[in-house]
């Protein structure tokens, strides 16, 4: 009874969608603002790539309500899983002697990596989120290779946090200094396409790489065993 | 062929809202319903870049000094899918805390057995 | 260039279509991260390079280390 009604109903969004789909052609200019960020976002902002302009400095309050989201999450998830009835241990069988080598020796290589990902985030592709995501991998793969090393939870809540304070204490800088507006952009522009340019953009970028970073490793710490 | 040319994009990203909605809706494991809750996410975000693109555009970043600023491809849908892809990997690592939960305390992941006990 | 494309998007779908009738829970994962790892690459073919890698590191990565972690937790095969 419950499938014969789902797939009545997947029937009629699908008729519903195919004749939306008719009337929107494929590539073709539809809108006037992202025309209007593309000639003037260099001489405003600073900044040599679009993209990271518009999510830090023109679209900043969203950026702020991702950053919240992320926090809530992470909070969420350490009150959930915060009980330790452990029903019988699994026999975990340690890695082998090149994949611990081999991890250890990849640990700095990757958070270096990661670092110079969002360190550039207004000069080529990428930025905070990004490279965030690469440094929690980083932590996970220590603790997929070597067995028994965790990360230090004071450190990553520490470091969580001043990531947090960092943005916000800008946004309120900007508020007194400068345009009079929450998130205004401050400090002096610099030169274009060099590496102290853009005003505040690389400072929210560096604040946001490490918290996500710090904020997904603390989630896979909480979703695995304590063995 | 030319009605093919043209909208593949549209055809793909529309496939995969088809499956994952299937898979919510009839599927009854809920690692399963999650699964299909990712797919999900994935097809939205490809329609919404692939609603922004403008023919022989190039990537909106001015890395060398003699680019055109006349034919290139519109860069505020690409700033909300990046905004919505960390959100969406939020939402699942939350979904899955809860599934966990909910195994420790009934000790099976069927919808239909869970939904039979009260209490 | 039209036939690269259409083959990749055949491939996704067909992944995704397996993610459906997979019994075994750590098949199914994997088929999501080929759809994921597919979607990226088509990212970089509508020219936007930022969300394709921001798609591969989150989508590609993360997610099946999330996923592999609950599994492990609860039950593997599906009834």
């Amino acid at each position: 009874m419950r499938k014969i009604i789902s797939i009545i109903l997947l029937a009629i969004i699908f008729i519903g969608i195919i004749l939306t789909l008719c009337k929107i052609p494929f590539g073709i200019h539809k809108t006037k603002v992202g025309q209007y960020y593309i000639d003037k976002g260099r001489e405003e902002t600073g900044a040599v790539n679009i993209v990271t302009s518009v999510v830090v400095n023109y679209r900043g309050f969203d950026t702020l309500g991702e950053v919240t989201i992320l926090f809530l999450v992470a909070i969420g998830l350490g009150a959930v899983l915060s009980n330790f009835k452990e029903k019988g241990k699994r026999k975990i069988e340690p890695a082998s002697l090149i994949l611990q080598t081999g991890c250890r020796f990849l640990f700095p290589l990757i958070l270096l990596f990661g670092a110079y990902i969002f360190i550039h985030g207004h000069l080529t592709p990428g930025g905070g989120f990004q490279g965030g995501a690469i440094i929690a991998s980083a932590f996970l793969l220590i603790y997929l290779g070597c067995h028994g090393k965790k990360i230090n939870e004071v450190a990553s809540k520490t470091t969580e946090s001043i990531g947090g304070l960092v943005f916000i204490v800008i946004g309120l800088i900007g508020l007194t200094v400068g345009g009079h507006y929450f998130l205004s952009n401050f400090m002096p522009k610099g030169q274009i396409n060099t590496l102290f340019s853009a005003g505040i953009i690389p400072i929210i970028y560096i604040a946001i790489g490490f918290k996500v970073g710090s904020e997904l490793a603390g989630v896979i710490d909480n979703l695995m065993e304590k063995s | 062929m030319d009605f093919l040319s043209n909208n593949i994009y549209y055809i793909g990203a529309f496939g995969l809202i088809f499956i994952g909605l299937f898979i919510i809706l009839v599927k009854h494991n809920l690692i399963k319903v999650i699964i299909g809750i990712s797919i999900l996410d994935t097809g939205v975000n490809l329609f919404l870049i692939a609603v922004g693109y403008i023919n022989k555009g190039t990537a909106p970043i001015f890395s060398k000094p003699g680019l055109d600023a006349k034919n290139m491809v519109d860069p505020v849908p690409q700033a909300l899918v990046l905004t919505a892809i960390v959100i969406g990997v939020a939402i699942l690592a939350l979904a899955l805390s809860l599934a966990i939960r909910l195994y420790q305390h009934y000790g099976t992941l069927d919808l239909r057995k869970i939904k039979e006990q009260r209490w | 260039m039209i036939i690269v494309v259409s083959l990749l998007v055949i491939f996704m779908l067909i992944a995704a279509i397996s993610a459906v009738f997979f019994k075994d829970l750590l098949n199914a994962v994997i088929a999501a991260c080929m759809v994921s790892l597919i979607a990226s690459i088509l990212f970089y073919f509508l020219q936007a390079p930022d969300v394709a890698m921001a798609e591969a590191s989150i989508g590609a990565a993360l997610v099946a280390a999330i996923f592999i972690i609950a599994i492990r937790r609860t039950k593997r095969h599906e009834e």
